[in-house]
Order: structure tokens, then C-alpha cells, then sequence
């Protein structure tokens, strides 16, 4: 197997494309997911679901389950330890298991074991729930309505001490400047609004997991994740549990954007294999996938924005509103915070979450900015029009640069928003004519990246080979990027170091793969920790030729001896130290752990070609470029990735995703059949530019790049639609039905 | 306990025996009788492709067969694709040309793209997507596996020539 | 749920005769989702793929014949039926991915009854027959008398659809299908139509007109037939055969579309095949 290298400019290691090192294990069908273990006397499980929206649980009868041929053990929530609304945990731990209110079409009630999967299944069918159906609510229009029933007895609109329930998550004011004189001075005000569905985060791999506690009580627990010490804690919390009585294994997980940080089985797989003193194995099927797990929220934003003649967005103004689904969320705060690409002097914006009778809500890739951009993006690419204004020349006018503030008033750190949109605007798909008959949109996205805590161990091997050990869950290639920051530290060649994900007990804490941190975060740790490994290999090395530590340096991959006596003696390789470790001090392995600070947020500019059939409202993409800032690109090719990945959901969510509910709460479209992602044949190539402007807090200059890509493609199909047709489409999806009913009222 | 039913097939190039249930998936015998967990169950439906396998080297989602079906057929799976310790070049292009991120999908994507390539060496672009749209991704948005599949029809081409 | 595997016509027919829960399969794409989906279980599963006159494609003294179970996969492949019927051809092809195709046959299609089925409209557009086995021996029956409603056909328990029949066309005919899909693979028809043509001279002699996913069942268009005979196919004779091929949907609103859509939108592909048809029909 060969790499495909592309010369560094900078670095020797950092900015190549070597084969990833578990690529051979997943091309072969050897690569273990959750749902690929089998262990020796292993249960199936299957989880009893709610068939209504809403109800009150009268009482659950196991007998006869627990009586059907093969049952082993049976749960419901009484098998779990109450927890307070008001406990953080609360609202996971309910979702996990209800206790005494379904809250939504397929919310688990209860659980059994069986020895095999059929009788599982039976014995799930047979347990008897006696439910008192309750008033639902479907919508973010119903949950705000005058006298909308309660859709969740326990939610508290959060930060306002508020003691009665509300259908009311969250309510966020964010304010600067004077938004009436912002009105005032302007020339051109646009106004809108828009709704978007509830979308699914779309991973193939079902959610899996396999629980086996011991005599002794302690669990050991393989998992599909997109963080496994953030299962043991959360499994732990809901368990009543100290954490020291759980060990999480990464399985390797099949997709996650978001939707695996949060949990579902664990803790009902661990109660089940406790009662029968087994293993147990869950892994959801598709259905259950869609009806319980995920999805982002929908939303309902108004949105009005002004802007001078000459083209300076004075003013934003907006109500946005999101569905957190069953439970209390952040939809809405994050969805206003993400608005933070422009310079508008004067902001008003109040974000309102709210909680329904569906399923709750979680992350997905830059959460909530895809529905505020899809309005931001749209209203500016009006006030273009309007201005007869190229599109990328309004936004460079009011990009935001480092100081800038963000829509919570911090200011940007140093970041490549300009840079990005002159990317698209150099590139050669800007500077081609418009296919005849088609149109072409632009549209923009920011998100924050997080940094977070992470650990790292790594250790040399006798021959002088590595191991690299973190405790972050390899989503989209992260063990590469790990293995290339240490290869670039150590001067080692990226492919004599072993990059691993270990259990709970063999790293040090990590926290969850999430916001776009993995390559940032967990990678400031492999260097720290090589950056160590470093200064004790310069001190065996001064052992070794008997000079004083400080006269040797690390050049290259190897020990330099600097000064008398031993100048210009022959470097000391790895392997050398590594060899002599026994006589000078003992294995070399170095930690390092760290909450990082300094996540350097991402923009990305997205440009495409349409055709709409005006006849039948069916939408094809004839061309789709991506630019994102990455700060630095590791490994380029997972930079791309993760671009090309971001735009295809972003597509997706952008045409044809969307979830359906029947008037009793019942999603219609619980399949891939009518749960339409993007097929190969719907999309064109999608082509990339990387953009490079060095996050300064990270020692090579790392950005996230894992989530903003999803950001700018519905306001980029938008306005390509607006392009060709005339017609500004502001609800999701856009679909043919949906476009042609557009076009029909132009 | 539930009558099972004997089945004898051919798998990967060898004979093998398994028992089913009569309602059993050939995906869920191939993984729970035989080991073969490459072959992975995304949907269930025939939707995803995550199953995909070779049933006398026609292309079909193993989610959508009765066990019993596989009597006397040859059933071709993501692991009998590397030749002993020699990858096909669709394994190569697809580890050169960062072609899966996670994972999942690729066992399916791999068998799919082999029987496109063993049918028609010199596809187009568009011909890969539409024999590819049976697997669905959500990681890559294809545009790295179509790639790797172009490359791979050009080094098998090469080989042949 | 017992899986049995008969080699002969009556070996199957005897199975059905023998248990009113027993069922025929092919393909099992629909019936393993539908299962999967709690559709209850059927007592025998009984597979046609084992009987040899259940598949294959071959014509003989001006008919062709395709058994009822044979995959798609052979027929889009078989360049002398698709050169014959180009419309049915591509409409079979339509029925999801490549391992679907490798699966999915006209009599399953067919039986399985979906107003959405996209070799339908093509079957009947061609008014191919279908022979039925049963206990009480065979019949021929045309293809639109098979489905009576969604998930409903006239079949009696003990029986099957065995092959179909279809005559070589006239000189100067064609047939086209087209559908619409949200995606560009992988869905259900939110509307298909299918129009066969006779064409003499660049005039219309003869027309077929049918439509899937508008209706309960597969819809004829008379009225847009009779537009078509005698014309040039020219703007207004197309603008009739989409009014009328819009007036005579009686479509539901629900996941895959609304009645509104699927009105206008088969008035669209109605004009538009009709237009692919004589093409084909006059080259």
C-alpha cells in the first residue's frame, strides 16, 4: 500500500495523505462495530415503545413476558432510580426510559432479554402498558398556542425559576446597538419567514451496544459512540452507579454528526444483563433509529434585515424559534449565536425554544446554524438583488475580522472568513458563465468549534516504533491526524506509529467527539505529550554519549549532540534510545491531558449550479463547490471529507429530508425509502477549496472542520432556486412538491 | 424450539453448512451463523445497501432474502474480495483515495463497485452513480468513492491491457 | 413462517391450495419490509424462483413471454425485448437499485398491488396478459384485471400469476414511461405515466395512455388517447393530453405528495411521454 503524498510546504508529516491506519480492517469487513461482537452466552434485547405522542403510563404488566419462552429478564423504569426534573440528567435519563409520561411516538417503556432475537421481540409485544392518553403537541405553532396543553409535565422554561411546567425551553434575548435607528438609515429592508422539519442526522450504523455485568457487579459495556467516557458517566448517572463499576470499549461507530453523543441503550442493556446475569446485546433497527434517536429540530425564524444603498447591513431583527422536541434544549440559543458572520451594528434577536411530543431532539453537525443561515444567507442575497449587488462583493463589505463581535458580543479571534469568500470568488466554477437556463446561488456558514478535555498517552516501543493512545473515538479518520501530529513532533514516520482508541480504564479522561474538536483538542494532547517524550529521550540521550542534557537537541527525528565532548558524534535515533531504555532509566511513554482553550471557529462559502424543472418542481445540482477555512488540514483528504460530507447533508436536508407526522404524532417516513438522504445519483462532484489561515492556539494552527460545512448548502440551493425561477423558497424542504407550489403562486 | 432448517451454499469460494429459521435473513445467518460481520444491516429494508452481497454473482441486498434461498447458490461477501493477503484494487483506491470515513457503508460500496466494474470496465461517471445508488453514504457524499472507483477501473483496465 | 421451494406450477398451486395463509413470492422486496414493518407473518412462504417457466424472457410467433418471477435485471438487459418495448423496459428498470432489480419481477410488482408499481402503467399501456395458475387449471386475463385496489387483486388464494404474455407491436409503435421521484433512484412514483404510440407519417394511429400513482388502481386516459389519434402530436393536442391526463387522476394527498402535485405533474409526464413515444415510434 502506497500514500498519496502530496509535497508539505511547511511540515513533513502535517499536510499529507497517508492511507489511515485503520483503512485496511474496513475495506476488508474485519472492522468490529457495536453490533459485530457476540459474546458467549449472549441475550438479544428489544425495547417496548410508545405507540401514542402523549400519555400518562398507568401501569406496565411484565408476567407475561417474562412467562414467553426464552425471556430472561424484563425492565421498565421502576428498575431505575428516580431523578428530579431539576437534576441536568434528568430529561436523557427519562428519554432512556420513561418512568410515568410518554412523551412521544416510540419513547422506550420498558425492555426485555431473550435468548434469541425473534422470541425478543415477542416477548417485548406481549408486555401489557396501560396508558391514559394525553392532549399532544405536534408543532411549534401548537406548543406556543393560547392554552396549549403541557407536552411535558416536567420541563421549566430554563434560567427564569419559572415553577410551573411550560411548553417553553428556553428564551434567549440577544441585543446590541439600536435596531429602530438601524431601520432608520436603511434603504432596503427585507423581511421574512421561514420554517424547516425536524431532519435526522442519518448515520447507517443503527445505535448497538453489548452490556455484560459481572457477579461483581461491574459492567463492562461495548458501545457505538461518539464518546465513550461520556457513556460510562451518563450511564452511570442514570444507573445510580459510581462510574468506577463501568468500562466503556469504543466499538468502531458508524456515523454519528452529532446524533451519538447523546445515549439511549446502555444503561437499559446494563439493567438487563444484571437481572439475567448475561450478556445483552441491543441494536435498534432503522425504525427505531428514526422514531427515537436524533433529530435536529425544526424551526420557525422571522427574520428582518436593512441595509444602506451602498450595501452596509445596518440592522438585524428576528424571532427564532426550535423544536426541542420532547425535552429541554439549547436549539434556540445556539441556532441566534450561530449568527455571527456579519458586522451588523444593531441586533435584536430572541430565541425561543420549544418542547412538543416528539422525539427529543439532539445534535447535528453545527446544531441549529443550518436553519438560521438558510434565513440570514437568503435575506442577504435579497438585499443584493435589490442593490443589483454581486453577492460575494455585499458579504466581503460586512464580513466580520478578527474583534468583530459575535451575536453574543465576544469578539472573533483571528479567523479566515475573508479569505474564504475570496476563494469562491477566485475560483473557476465563480468565474464561468451560468449554465443557459440554470441558476447559481451563494451561501455562507460559521460555527464556533469547541476545545473541551482530552488525554493522550503515548509510548515508545522497543524497536522505536509508537503507540498513540487517545480516548476519542475515530468518526471520519481522526486516528490519521493523530498519528500525523505525532509523526511530525517525533520524526517518526507516520506509519511506525500505531494510532488507538482505548476503553475507559486505559486513557485518561476525554471528552466526547463533538464539535469539530477531536483534531483540535485531543490532538494538542498527542503533541504535548510527544513534546515530553522528546525531553526525556534529549535526557537518555545525553546519557547515552555522556554529555549534559541541555547540550542535545531534536532534530528531526533524532538526538543532536551539541558541544563538547561528543560533538558531531552521529545523532541518537529513536530506535537507539529505545533500545537503551532499559540502561538509562526504564520505558519511555509520556501523558499529557488538558482543557483546551482557543477553538478556532470556521467559515465555509458554498456555490452551485441549478436546474429547476419548472414544470415539476424537481431540483438537480449541476455543479456544488465547497471553501472552508480549515486553519491548518492535517490530513487534506479528511478535510475534504469532511466538506464534501457537511455539503451532501446539508443538500439533503436542503431538498428532500424531512420528518412527517401524522395528526396522532406517528412519523410516516420511518425508513430510508421515504426518509429521502441523497443518493450517489442525486449529487454532482462536490469540489473543494481548502482554506488555510492558522488557528494561533493550536501548535499547528488546527480548526475544526467537522461540522460548519452544513451550514451554508440550503441557503446556497435557495438562492440558485431564486436565480433561475425568481421564486425565494423559505420552506423546507424543497422539495418538488413544495417548489412547484411555489412556483404555481409566482 | 423453533424447527431450523439446513442450508448448503457456497460462500466466498467455500462449501458451507448452516442452520436457519425459515424467516431468517440470509444478512442476519451470514452474520449470527457464519461469522461474517462485514456484511452489515443499515436499514433492512433494501434501502442503505449496507448488505450487499453476491447471489451467482448478481448484485442483491442480503436484508431481502430468506436464509433458505441460499440453498445450493453462491453467495460472494466483502470478505472474499481480497484475494489471500492481496487486496482488489478497489480496496487499494478506496484506502489511497480516503474513499470511507466511517466505515459502515463500505463493505456494501465495495461489493456493489465489483460487480459494476466486473459488468462494465469503462463506466461514466453518471453510470457509477446510478449503479451505486443502492448504498447510501452519509459520510463521504460519494464524491471520494466515485473516485476510487474510476481509479480502480483504470488500474484493472491497465492490468488487462 | 415455513419457506418451501417448489419446482413445478402444481407443486405450488397445491401449497397454496393446502394453507389460505400460505404466499407466493419473488422477489420478497416488498414482503420482508412488510413483515419487518408487523404485516402479520403468511404461514408458507412460497418461492416461484425454483419453477423453471417462472423465469425467462423469450418471444415466439409474434408473442413474447415473461415468466412472472423473472428479475428485471434480465429483462433491461435483453436488448431484443427492450428494442421491442422500450417503455416497459425502462419502466421495469425504474423498480429501485441494482440489487433490487436483481430481485424484483413484473408478477410481484404487479401482485403486490401498489397504486405506485412502475411497471404497471407500462403493462398496461402494452395490454399485456397475464396467465393465472390455480386449482382449477389456467386462465389469461389482462393485466389491469389483476389489482382491484391497493394491496388487492382478483386472485383467488390458490392462485398465481405464472408468466405474461404481450404481443410484438405493430410496425411504427413505441411506448415511453416516465415518473417522478423526489431523488433520481430509490423512491416510490409520486406519479408515472405511461403512452404507447402507433405513428404513421408523423401521425398518431393508435395510443395508449395509463397512469400509476394517481389513483387507487392504474388509470387509462381515454380522453387523452382520443386527442392523440389523428394528431401531430403538435403543442395543443400535448396541452389535451395533459388536461385530460390531470382531470383523470383521483390522487391522495400524503408522504410522497399531494393531490394538487400529483394532478399537475401527471398532465406533465403524460405529454412528455406521449412526445418520447412517437419519437421512438417514427425513428
Amino acid at each position: 500500500m502506497t500514500a498519496t503524498e502530496n509535497p508539505p510546504s511547511k511540515y513533513k508529516y502535517v499536510g499529507t495523505r497517508p492511507v489511515r491506519h485503520d483503512g485496511l480492517d474496513k475495506v476488508t469487513g474485519k472492522a468490529r462495530f457495536a453490533a459485530d461482537l457476540d459474546l458467549t452466552g449472549q441475550l438479544r434485547g428489544a425495547i417496548v415503545r410508545s405507540p401514542h405522542a402523549h400519555a400518562r403510563i398507568v401501569s406496565i404488566d411484565t408476567s407475561a413476558a417474562e412467562a414467553m419462552p426464552g425471556v430472561k429478564s424484563v425492565v421498565t423504569g421502576a428498575d431505575f432510580p428516580a431523578i428530579d426534573p431539576s437534576d441536568s440528567a434528568h430529561d436523557e435519563a427519562v428519554n432512556n426510559i420513561a418512568r410515568d409520561e410518554a412523551l412521544y411516538v416510540g419513547h422506550a417503556v420498558a425492555a426485555v432479554a431473550a435468548t434469541t432475537m425473534e422470541e425478543a421481540r415477542a416477548a417485548a409485544a406481549a408486555v401489557e402498558v396501560e396508558y391514559e392518553v394525553l392532549p399532544a403537541v405536534l408543532s411549534i405553532d401548537e406548543a406556543i398556542a393560547e392554552g396549549a396543553p403541557i407536552a411535558n409535565s416536567t420541563n421549566r422554561t430554563l434560567f427564569t425559576g419559572d415553577t410551573e411546567p411550560s411548553n417553553i425551553a428556553s428564551v434567549g434575548p440577544f441585543q446590541r446597538g439600536d435596531v429602530d435607528a438601524g431601520f432608520a438609515a436603511a434603504d432596503v429592508i427585507v423581511e421574512r419567514t421561514f420554517t424547516t422539519k425536524a431532519v435526522h442526522q442519518g448515520y447507517i450504523e443503527p445505535h448497538a451496544c453489548v452490556a455484560d455485568v459481572g457477579q461483581d457487579g461491574k459492567a463492562t459495556i461495548w458501545a457505538s459512540s461518539q464518546g465513550h467516557f461520556a457513556v460510562r458517566s451518563k450511564t452511570a448517572k442514570i444507573l445510580g452507579w459510581g462510574t468506577d463499576k463501568i468500562k466503556v470499549t469504543p466499538a468502531e461507530i458508524g456515523g454519528g454528526f452529532g446524533g451519538k453523543t447523546t445515549i439511549y441503550l446502555e444503561p437499559i442493556a446494563v439493567r438487563l444483563s444484571q437481572k439475567a446475569g448475561r450478556p445483552v446485546k441491543i441494536v435498534m433497527t432503522r425504525e427505531e433509529v428514526l422514531r427515537a434517536t436524533g433529530p435536529a429540530p425544526a424551526s420557525k425564524i422571522h427574520m428582518k434585515m436593512g441595509a444602506t444603498k451602498d450595501g452596509e447591513l445596518t440592522t438585524i431583527q428576528g424571532t427564532l424559534h426550535y423544536s426541542n422536541g420532547s425535552a429541554k434544549g439549547y436549539a434556540a440559543l445556539t441556532g441566534a449565536m450561530s449568527i455571527a458572520s456579519y458586522k451588523f451594528p444593531n441586533l435584536d434577536l430572541m430565541a425561543i425554544g420549544t418542547v412538543d411530543n416528539t422525539p427529543k431532539s439532539a445534535a447535528y453537525r453545527a446544531p441549529s446554524a443550518p436553519q438560521a443561515a438558510f434565513a440570514i444567507e437568503t435575506l442577504i442575497d435579497e438585499v443584493a438583488d435589490q442593490l443589483e449587488m454581486d453577492p460575494i462583493e455585499l458579504r466581503l463589505k460586512n464580513a466580520v475580522v478578527e474583534g468583530d463581535p459575535t451575536a453574543m458580543g465576544a469578539p472573533h479571534p483571528k479567523i479566515g472568513f475573508i479569505e474564504t469568500l475570496e476563494a469562491i470568488k477566485n475560483s473557476e466554477h465563480y468565474n464561468s458563465p451560468v449554465p443557459e437556463g440554470a441558476g447559481r446561488g451563494f451561501g455562507t456558514g460559521f460555527w464556533f468549534n469547541i476545545g473541551e478535555q482530552s488525554s493522550a498517552t503515548v509510548n515508545l516501543n522497543e524497536d522505536g516504533t509508537a503507540t498513540v493512545i487517545t480516548g476519542s473515538p475515530d468518526i471520519g479518520g481522526s486516528r490519521a491526524s493523530m498519528a500525523l501530529m505525532a509523526a511530525e513532533e517525533l520524526g517518526l514516520d507516520v506509519h511506525r506509529i500505531t494510532p488507538i482508541v482505548a476503553d475507559t480504564e486505559s486513557v485518561g479522561f476525554t471528552d466526547i467527539t463533538e464539535g469539530s474538536r477531536a483534531t483540535f483538542a485531543t490532538g494538542m494532547a498527542v503533541v504535548n505529550a510527544c513534546r515530553d517524550l522528546i525531553e526525556q529521550m534529549k535526557e537518555r540521550a545525553a546519557v547515552m554519549r555522556g554529555v549534559a542534557a541541555d547540550q542535545v537537541a531534536w532534530i528531526d527525528g533524532a538526538a543532536v549532540i551539541e558541544g563538547p565532548p561528543s560533538e558531531g558524534a552521529d545523532p541518537v535515533s529513536i530506535a537507539e534510545i529505545t533500545a537503551a531504555a532499559k540502561m538509562t532509566g526504564g520505558p519511555l511513554t509520556a501523558t499529557a491531558s488538558l482543557n483546551a482553550a482557543g477553538a478556532g471557529p470556521s467559515f465555509a462559502a458554498h456555490l452551485a449550479d441549478v436546474r429547476v424543472d419548472e414544470e415539476t418542481g424537481q431540483v438537480e445540482i449541476l455543479r456544488y463547490t465547497a471553501a472552508q477555512d480549515a486553519g491548518t488540514a492535517i490530513h487534506p483528504s479528511y478535510v475534504e471529507g469532511q466538506m464534501q460530507g457537511g455539503s451532501a447533508q446539508g443538500i439533503g436536508w436542503a431538498l428532500n429530508e424531512e420528518y412527517i407526522f401524522s395528526a396522532d404524532g406517528v412519523m410516516q417516513n420511518a425508513g430510508f425509502l421515504d426518509y429521502r438522504m441523497p443518493v450517489a445519483s442525486d449529487l454532482p462532484m462536490i469540489e473543494t477549496i481548502i482554506v488555510e489561515v492558522p488557528n494561533p492556539s493550536h501548535p499547528y494552527g488546527v480548526r475544526g472542520v467537522g461540522e460548519t460545512g452544513i451550514v451554508p448548502p440550503i441557503g446556497t440551493l435557495a438562492n440558485a432556486i431564486a436565480d433561475q425561477t425568481g421564486v425565494r423558497m423559505t420552506n423546507l424542504p424543497m422539495s418538488p412538491p413544495n417548489v412547484l407550489k411555489a412556483l404555481n403562486e409566482r | 424450539m423453533i424447527n431450523r432448517t439446513h442450508v448448503h451454499c457456497t460462500v466466498n469460494g467455500d462449501e458451507v453448512d448452516f442452520l436457519a429459521t425459515d424467516s431468517t435473513s440470509l444478512l442476519d445467518a451470514l452474520r449470527t451463523e457464519l461469522g461474517l460481520t462485514g456484511v452489515k444491516e443499515g436499514c433492512g429494508t433494501g434501502d442503505c445497501g449496507a448488505c450487499s452481497i453476491t447471489v451467482d454473482g448478481a448484485l442483491n441486498c442480503a436484508c431481502l432474502m430468506f436464509a433458505p434461498e441460499a440453498e445450493g447458490r453462491e453467495i460472494g461477501t466483502v470478505e472474499g474480495i481480497a484475494q489471500g493477503d492481496h487486496l482488489h484494487p478497489l480496496q487499494e483506491t478506496f484506502l489511497e483515495g480516503a474513499a470511507l470515513q466511517c466505515g459502515i457503508c463500505t463493505p456494501g460500496f465495495l461489493v456493489a463497485a465489483k460487480v459494476l466494474l466486473d459488468e462494465n470496465p469503462t463506466p461514466t461517471e453518471t453510470e457509477i452513480r446510478y449503479a451505486l445508488a443502492g448504498n447510501l453514504c452519509r459520510c463521504t457524499g460519494y464524491d471520494k468513492i466515485i473516485h476510487a472507483v474510476q481509479e480502480a477501473a483504470v488500474q484493472l483496465n491497465g492490468a488487462k491491457s | 413462517m415455513r419457506y418451501a421451494a417448489p419446482t413445478t406450477v402444481d407443486e405450488a398451486v397445491g401449497l397454496l391450495a393446502a394453507d389460505a395463509d400460505a404466499r407466493v413470492f419473488a422477489g420478497a422486496t416488498d414482503l420482508i419490509p412488510q413483515i419487518r414493518s408487523g404485516r402479520p407473518e403468511p404461514s408458507v412462504l412460497v418461492d416461484l424462483k425454483r419453477i423453471d417457466r417462472l423465469v425467462g424472457v423469450g418471444e415466439s410467433g409474434g408473442t413474447w413471454t415473461v415468466g412472472a418471477a423473472t428479475p428485471t435485471s434480465t429483462l433491461t438487459a435483453d436488448e431484443a425485448f427492450t428494442g421491442a418495448f422500450p417503455g416497459l423496459s425502462e419502466a421495469s428498470g425504474l423498480i429501485g437499485s441494482d440489487q433490487i432489480q436483481n430481485r424484483s419481477s413484473w408478477g410481484g410488482n404487479l401482485c403486490n398491488a401498489s397504486p405506485a408499481a412502475d411497471s404497471v402503467p407500462a403493462l398496461v399501456a402494452n395490454a399485456v396478459r397475464a396467465v393465472v395458475a390455480g386449482s382449477n387449471g389456467e386462465r389469461t386475463v389482462p393485466v389491469e384485471e389483476i389489482v382491484t385496489g391497493p394491496g388487492q387483486t382478483s386472485l383467488a388464494d390458490d392462485e398465481f400469476v405464472v408468466e405474461f404474455q404481450v404481443d410484438t407491436p405493430p410496425a411504427h409503435t413505441a411506448d415511453a414511461y416516465l415518473r417522478l421521484i423526489p431523488r433520481t433512484e430509490m423512491d416510490i412514483a409520486v406519479v408515472g405515466a405511461a403512452v404507447r404510440l402507433t405513428m404513421d407519417g408523423g401521425t398518431c394511429t393508435a395510443a395508449t395512455v395509463a397512469l400509476g400513482a394517481v389513483a387507487p388502481t392504474v388509470v387509462r386516459v381515454p380522453d387523452a388517447e382520443a386527442a392523440l389519434v389523428g394528431s401531430t402530436l403538435d403543442d395543443a393536442t400535448l396541452e389535451a393530453v395533459a388536461a385530460a391526463a390531470s382531470a383523470a387522476c383521483n390522487p391522495i394527498d400524503d408522504k410522497r405528495g399531494t393531490i394538487e402535485y400529483r394532478r399537475q405533474v401527471a398532465g406533465v409526464l403524460a405529454k412528455r411521454a406521449a412526445t418520447i413515444a412517437a419519437e421512438r415510434a417514427n425513428a
